[in-house]
């Protein structure tokens, strides 16, 4: 991008395409260049451990998927070679491309620029460049991949050994103010290291690992139990200790590591050290926001409003992702959804004003036809060509009965490829299509897209994988490869010509949603749902709005929280389209996507509202502490009650001379095995105010880790500065508070480092609690058909990719109810809720699978075995003349066949998968003969 | 010369005039996300990206956690 004019609505974007020296029109990524080219160069994409030629793929999952010609070509630099241009058959290589400006007009931005690993080469001691065998954890993710530089193996540097004591440095360019780092926290450093950890054995289950850390952050969701597998394993290490990266050995170039332990400081040797690498602001941010004419803040991310981090300074440009600052991959994908939903508030009216909707061509009716079947075979570039004969397999089909057609195709995916499809589907008037290539998952809608451009219905198309389930797995085995695709194309082929039509189910969409719960979460994605013009019902169980968040009064930045929600409460009421319910019950919600019915009681009135999506944002609560004379003393409070004291002006907080806070109470233990995220900075942060109002108050902080993740590290070395003490307790020895018998308050406590019991008389204990889902949340859950997972948060449909959606649809989640969260996490996730919300809501109508369940009311017995079986609450009795027979409600049905497998009569079949379709594929592995012959074999004749 | 080429670029900059809702810049696990909620929703995206594919750094994992599914 080169520069940015005009304002919000009306952004003139200058971008420079530069030259691939390819046409992109003209390449099916068939990558003979890439074979022919004489020059080797390292592979960006495997951190440059690997070697690629000068022109390449950019990986071999590269989208699109298509080489691209760097700056090392013989022919760019001077003029010599050009071989790659002699062996193209599709006269796909371009050298006369230049860099091209473009101006492209748009309305709104979103910035996803991510983010740059840190690189350890600016400061000499991680001695990385320097040692042979250090490498950094993004140069390891490569060597584990099965597409990195060894293939999956794991070799080290010096000698491509297979390494076999290896250390991970935590830390690396975080957490430090010297120059040439960073002083906040990566977030995501601890849980990869765990991950690389558990891969690790997984490739050798012998290896000795060991990871040397400060803290071990693992405060996300699911992470403390992801840490105690990786911890658990044998031959694992955590050590606490800061370390030098002394010396290589000469000989073995293994590498030496300094260490403190209780009895001195150690040296060992590792064959390789991996360097847990932080994550920096993007190369060109700085660039970037002037070109933009955006803000950065001071560690060089981006600057965002207060409350709002997807907002930046500029109106009508907006951050997701890893430039907000350090996070994960569900963040990511919540903020670019919740970026997607402020862009809707801005842009509502323009929505589908430029974008087009295709058109497919009627369908023509062709199930009483004779099965005319055409059979496409894949080369997949080389990926099944180089194992599987591709034409013996095409000669092979064409003998099939019934086939009209067979043809062999280097890149069926490819535009023209898929193009093709479609012109012989017209031109030979096939009614069935095989394509054998890969998987469903990956091309089944491509393909099935070029049968309903050619006007045939898209079930009559079948697939048969002979790349994973046949070349992947047999590339040593050619001969056998190539049978076993013949025997998969038979199969597919026995199946394919039994294929029927099958209609999907257009549903009008109701454009109102259910939001559940009126805290920050929910008030927050009402409001932006509605100023894209949706009406809401936002229902709240308490009598006013605000949650959890009404007991909260500043945040760790500083900001004003009550001020904050004072407004947001104000606008929720202001806003015409946003309807409150409060003081509400849900009595029953029935219904599914697009169109839901939930009943809702409040204050004596049974409201009954139609709505096609719904949220639930249903918060978390404070636990109530059984432990350290809780509700038995009043000097000891949660940090919820010392806070709403700070806030309120309480004047004996001026008298304290000492505090005590302990950390992880009800946290990160049997009962809750989850760390609560919130309560170091809560912590952290009340112990900031009081010292605030009186300085020399000593404060001690006892702790397992400090989480202070993200930029409020910052914070947490503040908080250390000013001399509050942070003692750190093991779990097997948590501290002992006890009133003596002069009635003072004592914590005792085992200093690690002093290694004696340590007796501290208080005047305060403040105890951070653990967030804990509130009550009837399984209940709530049921209603709608969600889930809650182990530490009965809800659980969304895949933890990183649709960090919001649940597995039922149109149902979102957002806020704390999906595990603990600070409030601007909190707002960053009600937006993305809002955003996938709207992805429905903005629909007139959603389409359902034809591939269901349907039940034959003639056979069914009434039995109810597939009505139990059924995750997804699609099958209920209904009267019939005939007594209550099952029905399967088409759109609920996931068309995941339980059912059929349940069923005593077959009355219940899969569409699409009916049972005669499946048998008739698996005769087809092998002739009846062969079948029969075995059977003999068995039965000893 | 130079200027001769920026000149005729600048001509096509005026006439062929591109219009679009949304552009998003980035096209690594947020930038995706985003294109496809905007395109989704009917909007007209741009999605630039700097490197030969999309993908960002979570096409160079090879697991993710705390799942270890794959990253690609």
């Amino acid at each position: 991008m080169e520069g940015v004019s005009g304002e919000v609505g009306d952004f003139k974007v200058t971008l420079l395409k530069k030259a691939r020296y390819i046409r992109e029109d003209k390449c099916t990524g068939c990558t003979t260049c890439v074979e022919y080219c004489p020059v080797m160069v390292p592979d960006p994409f495997n951190q440059e451990i690997g070697k690629s030629k000068a022109v390449h793929i950019y990986f071999s999952q590269a989208i699109p998927l298509i080489t691209y010609i760097d700056q090392s070509c013989l022919y760019l630099k001077e003029k010599k070679c050009g071989i790659c241009e002699t062996v193209c058959e599709n006269d796909a290589i371009d050298f006369r491309q230049k860099d091209q400006l473009d101006q492209i007009n748009v309305g709104a931005i979103i910035l996803a620029p991510g983010f740059e690993p840190y690189d350890p080469r600016v400061v000499t001691e991680y001695k990385y460049g320097i040692f042979g065998n250090v490498v950094t954890s993004m140069d390891f993710e490569r060597l584990l991949s099965s597409t990195g530089p060894y293939e999956g193996e794991i070799r080290r540097p010096s000698d491509q050994r297979h390494p076999h004591k290896i250390a991970w440095v935590q830390c690396v360019g975080s957490r430090r103010v010297t120059p040439g780092n960073n002083s906040y926290c990566s977030a995501v450093c601890c849980t990869y290291t765990q991950k690389q950890v558990i891969l690790t054995k997984d490739h050798d289950s012998s290896a000795e690992c060991t990871v040397f850390h400060n803290d071990i952050r693992s405060y996300g969701k699911d992470f403390e139990r992801f840490y105690e597998r990786a911890k658990n394993l044998s031959g694992i290490r955590f050590i606490r200790s800061y370390v030098t990266i002394s010396r290589e050995d000469p000989v073995t170039k293994n590498v030496f590591i300094r260490y403190a332990t209780p009895n001195g400081v150690v040296e060992e040797d590792f064959d390789l050290v991996v360097l847990s690498v932080g994550l920096n602001p993007p190369k060109y941010s700085k660039e970037l926001a002037q070109k933009l004419g955006i803000e950065l803040e001071e560690h060089g991310f981006s600057k965002t409003e207060p409350f709002n981090l997807i907002q930046t300074s500029r109106p009508g440009v907006f951050v997701s992702g890893t430039f907000q600052g350090p996070t994960d991959i569900p963040e990511s994908v919540f903020t670019a959804s919740g970026a997607v939903s402020q862009t809707g508030q801005l842009l509502k009216h323009r929505k589908g004003k430029l974008a087009t909707e295709r058109v497919y061509p009627e369908e023509k009716e062709v199930a009483k036809e004779e099965p005319k079947v055409g059979v496409f075979v894949c080369h997949c570039g080389a990926n099944i060509g180089r194992v599987v004969n591709v034409p013996e397999v095409v000669e092979y089909a064409s003998k099939l009965p019934h086939v009209v057609h067979a043809q062999e195709q280097l890149f069926s995916c490819s535009t023209d490829s898929a193009k093709q499809i479609t012109d012989v589907i017209k031109e030979k008037g096939l009614n069935r299509v095989i394509v054998a290539a890969c998987t469903p998952r990956t091309h089944e809608p491509t393909f099935r897209d070029s049968l309903r451009e050619a006007g045939l219905n898209q079930y009559f198309f079948e697939f048969a994988n002979i790349r994973e389930h046949c070349s992947w797995v047999h590339s040593m085995e050619k001969e056998e490869a190539t049978k076993k695709a013949k025997d998969l194309v038979r199969m597919s082929w026995a199946r394919a010509v039994r294929l029927e039509p099958l209609g999907e189910y257009e549903l009008q969409v109701n454009k109102t949603a259910l939001v559940v719960g009126g805290g920050v979460a929910g008030m927050t994605t009402a409001l932006s749902l509605a100023k894209q013009g949706h009406e809401v019902y936002l229902v709240e169980r308490e009598k006013e709005l605000g949650g959890i968040v009404r007991r909260l009064h500043y945040t760790l930045e500083g900001l004003d929280v009550q001020g904050f929600l004072r407004d947001l409460i104000k606008e929720v009421y202001a806003h015409p389209l946003v309807h409150v319910i409060t003081n509400a019950r849900i009595l029953n919600a029935t219904g599914y996507v697009g169109n839901f019915v939930t009943r809702v009681q409040s204050d004596g009135f049974v409201k009954e509202i139609k709505h096609g999506a719904t949220i639930l944002a249903t918060g978390a609560t404070e636990y109530r502490p059984k432990e350290y004379l809780y509700g038995q003393d009043p000097r000891v409070m949660t940090n919820l009650e010392l806070e709403e004291r700070l806030a309120k002006g309480d004047e004996s907080l001026k008298d304290l001379n000492t505090v005590v806070m302990i950390q992880c109470v009800g946290s990160r233990n049997e009962e809750r095995n989850y760390c609560s995220r919130i309560c170091c900075s809560q912590s952290i942060k009340n112990a900031l105010k009081l010292k605030e109002l009186r300085p020399d108050v000593d404060i001690y902080i006892l702790f397992r880790d400090i989480r202070t993740y993200g930029f409020r590290e910052d914070y947490y070395r503040l908080a250390s500065d000013k001399g509050i003490r942070f003692i750190r307790y093991e779990p097997q020895s948590p501290p002992l508070v006890g009133v003596t018998d002069e009635g003072t308050l004592r914590v005792t406590v085992e200093d690690e480092i002093l290694g004696n019991q340590l007796e501290i008389d208080t005047d305060l204990l403040s105890l951070a609690v653990a967030v804990v889902a509130p009550e009837g949340v399984e209940e709530t859950a049921l209603k709608f058909n969600a889930t809650v997972g182990l530490d009965n948060f809800y659980k969304e449909a895949h933890v990183k990719l649709r960090p919001v959606d649940f597995g039922t649809d149109g149902v979102f989640v957002c806020g704390s109810a999906h595990y603990p969260k600070h409030i601007q996490e909190v707002i960053n996730q009600a937006y993305g809720a809002a955003g996938r919300a709207m992805t429905l809501l903005s629909k007139e109508t959603v389409t359902a699978s034809g591939a269901v369940a349907l039940v034959d009311q003639n056979a069914c017995i009434s039995c109810g075995a597939c009505i139990t079986v059924c995750n997804y609450g699609a099958i209920s009795f209904e009267e019939t003349p005939k007594g209550k027979k099952a029905r399967v409600n088409p759109v609920l049905c996931k068309g995941d066949g339980l059912c059929t497998t349940k069923c005593p009569t077959g009355a219940v079949q899969l569409q699409h998968f009916k049972d005669g379709q499946i048998m008739a594929q698996l005769d087809a592995a092998k002739g009846e003969t062969d079948i029969l012959a075995e059977l003999d074999r068995a039965v000893g004749e | 010369m130079a200027k001769v080429i920026e000149l005729r670029q600048l001509h096509r900059l005026v006439t062929g005039k591109k219009y679009g809702d949304v552009m998003v810049l980035g096209g690594g696990i947020s930038g995706i996300q985003a294109s496809l909620d905007l395109a989704n929703q009917g909007f007209k995206v741009y999605l630039v990206e700097r490197a030969p594919s999309i993908g960002g750094h979570m096409a160079q994992l090879d697991k993710t956690f705390p799942t270890n599914e794959c990253s690609t």
